[in-house]
């Protein structure tokens, strides 16, 4: 049994994970947003909702809602951080590689698509992209 | 190995040391708490399966060779073990399916189609597993019947006036589990059936969680149907049973056709096997239905009286150890009224997380819906997490689970 000694050198649950999952950045609703979008995760019927504010082709605010476990909250905070302020051309870019860059831990198949919920949410909301599609790129 | 286990004391001396003896995967390590999901099988089911691959391996009643003879011979003897097992009256009641689900999928085409019509009432209960919902809600959608499903109460137990409520409608078919996947409530079936079949119902038992884990007798219970599989049960994936009045399969057209299920065939049309291989077409799972006789044998020799009585000790062991954690929230009725299924949940742990945790401690934990999503919805979780049990679970894997649980607790504290 390897354990780790600390929650703070744990290699799956690092302290700024469990941060992001306690203490949510931009987590909640935003009123009038121009898009808003859920998706679940059919493994265990998670689900995280986006809302988007975009002013001149930039996203100037966003919000991310929904319940889930720490790698699917962490996740969404973590994406929600980066996503604000920027243009909507660069965001489109944010990949796969990206999101589990920004998690800096190693995830396993079975947890990979909670890991990428946000992104998807992201995807298929502010981009009209069909969800399936997100498996294939 | 099994024979002088089977001499011994029924009940007495239930020795789940000498029994992990006979499950190699139980040398890895893992503790191993997802029977519900799937079962381990022991070196007798694989060895009986590696015998016909080594032995005889050729295909079934066809072939006029020795060997396909003894593969016939095997593949068939399955068929008397199951029904000893359950107690039906014939061995052409016993039909073989892949599993709990296309015996469902079976009934609901073949049956369903011709006796479910506009209108007509199908009542299920709220615990149910996707597999005894999904088949009756196409099926549903496409004759224009009506579901109404049974709720339940807060200790997670079926509320029976609800149910006998709606046989006062007369349903044409009443579908329950026997037990319940997700919270392991044992569900009063002797009663439901009883009293759905007084009502005029055709009734289907779901007995994924029920054959595996307690002695069944389907003339006793008097259901029209009883659907199981192997793999839940020692046997290997791809082999299950559905049992049927031979009655109703008498009048039913076929589900799956082609080969081996006919008796001519010309152009003009064709003429159906006899029971039961009119709904086996195609080339079966020989080797798995001879690994399913082989777990059926063992079964057979510790007992099914002996299985609940070790399932209950050690349900009962779990259920006071995960009472006393702080935070944690068990959902079902108490252990007395429940099978090997414990669904807890922890506060502000997800189960996902607790199940990576564990998994970190070779703890075999399931998190997620279960394959009930309408109960975890009544419910009001997302998910929970689910700790179950079999012959070979001893007291030692639950106290490495409240580890774990102890060990999420101390990282996301």
């Amino acid at each position: 049994v390897n354990r780790a000694g600390t929650a703070a050198d744990d290699q799956f649950y690092r302290e700024y994970i469990l941060d992001h999952y306690k203490n949510p950045r931009n987590f909640g609703r935003l009123e009038n947003p121009d898009i808003s979008h859920e998706e679940d995760n059919p493994l265990c019927g998670d689900v995280i909702g986006m809302d988007f504010r975009v002013k001149d082709g930039v996203i100037e605010d966003v919000r991310f809602h929904g319940r889930g476990c720490a790698i699917s909250q962490a996740s969404a905070s973590l994406l929600t951080e980066r996503l604000k302020g920027l243009p909507l051309d660069e965001a489109k870019k944010i990949g796969k590689a990206d999101v589990l860059g920004e998690l800096g831990i190693d995830i396993s198949p079975a947890r990979i698509k909670c890991a990428l919920l946000s992104l998807k949410v992201l995807k298929v909301g502010a981009y009209g992209l069909a969800g399936n599609d997100l498996d294939e790129e | 190995m099994i024979a002088r286990r089977a001499q011994g004391a029924p009940n007495s001396s239930f020795d789940v040391a000498a029994i992990r003896k006979d499950f190699p995967i139980f040398k890895t390590g893992i503790a191993y708490l997802d029977s519900a999901n799937t079962s381990q099988r022991p070196s007798q089911v694989t060895g009986a399966m590696m015998e016909y691959f080594e032995q005889f391996n050729s295909n079934i009643h066809r072939a006029a060779y020795r060997i396909a003879e003894e593969a016939t011979l095997r593949y068939e003897a399955t068929r008397e073990k199951v029904r000893e097992l359950i107690n039906a009256a014939s061995t052409k009641e016993i039909i073989y399916t892949r599993g709990t689900t296309e015996a469902i999928n079976l009934v609901a085409y073949s049956w369903g189609r011709k006796h479910i019509g506009q209108g007509d009432l199908i009542v299920l209960t709220i615990i149910d597993h996707h597999s005894n919902i999904v088949p009756w809600q196409i099926l549903a959608a496409e004759k224009g019947a009506t579901i109404e499903y049974v709720d339940i109460d807060e200790r997670g137990e079926l509320r029976l006036d609800q149910f006998h409520k709606l046989l006062e409608r007369s349903p044409k078919l009443v579908a329950f589990g026997q037990v319940s996947n997700a919270l392991g409530t044992i569900n009063p079936a002797q009663e439901m059936v009883s009293a759905a079949k007084l009502a005029g119902a055709t009734v289907l038992v779901d007995g994924a969680q029920g054959a595996p884990h307690q002695g069944v007798d389907v003339r006793a219970l008097g259901c029209d149907f009883y659907a199981f599989s192997g793999h839940k049960m020692l046997g290997p994936t791809g082999a299950g049973i559905l049992y049927g009045r031979r009655e109703l399969l008498e009048a039913m057209d076929p589900f799956m056709s082609g080969g081996d299920m006919i008796k001519t065939v010309r152009v003009e049309g064709t003429t159906y096997h006899d029971l039961p291989w009119k709904f086996e077409a195609g080339t079966q799972a020989i080797a798995e239905v001879i690994g399913l006789g082989a777990a059926v044998d063992y079964l057979s020799a510790l007992g099914m009286d002996a299985v609940r009585a070790h399932e209950r000790e050690i349900t009962e062991y779990a259920y006071e150890a995960l009472s006393d954690i702080d935070g944690l929230t068990l959902y079902g009725p108490p252990p007395a009224r429940r099978a090997g299924v414990i669904s807890f949940d922890l506060k502000g742990i997800h189960p996902h997380d607790l199940a990576t945790i564990a998994d970190r401690d070779q703890v075999c934990l399931r998190a997620g819906h279960h394959c009930a999503m309408p109960l975890m919805t009544r419910l009001g979780v997302a998910a929970t997490a689910r700790a179950s049990f079999y012959i070979y679970t001893q007291k030692d894997e639950v106290d490495r689970l409240v580890g774990s649980i102890k060990e999420a607790q101390r990282i996301f504290a």
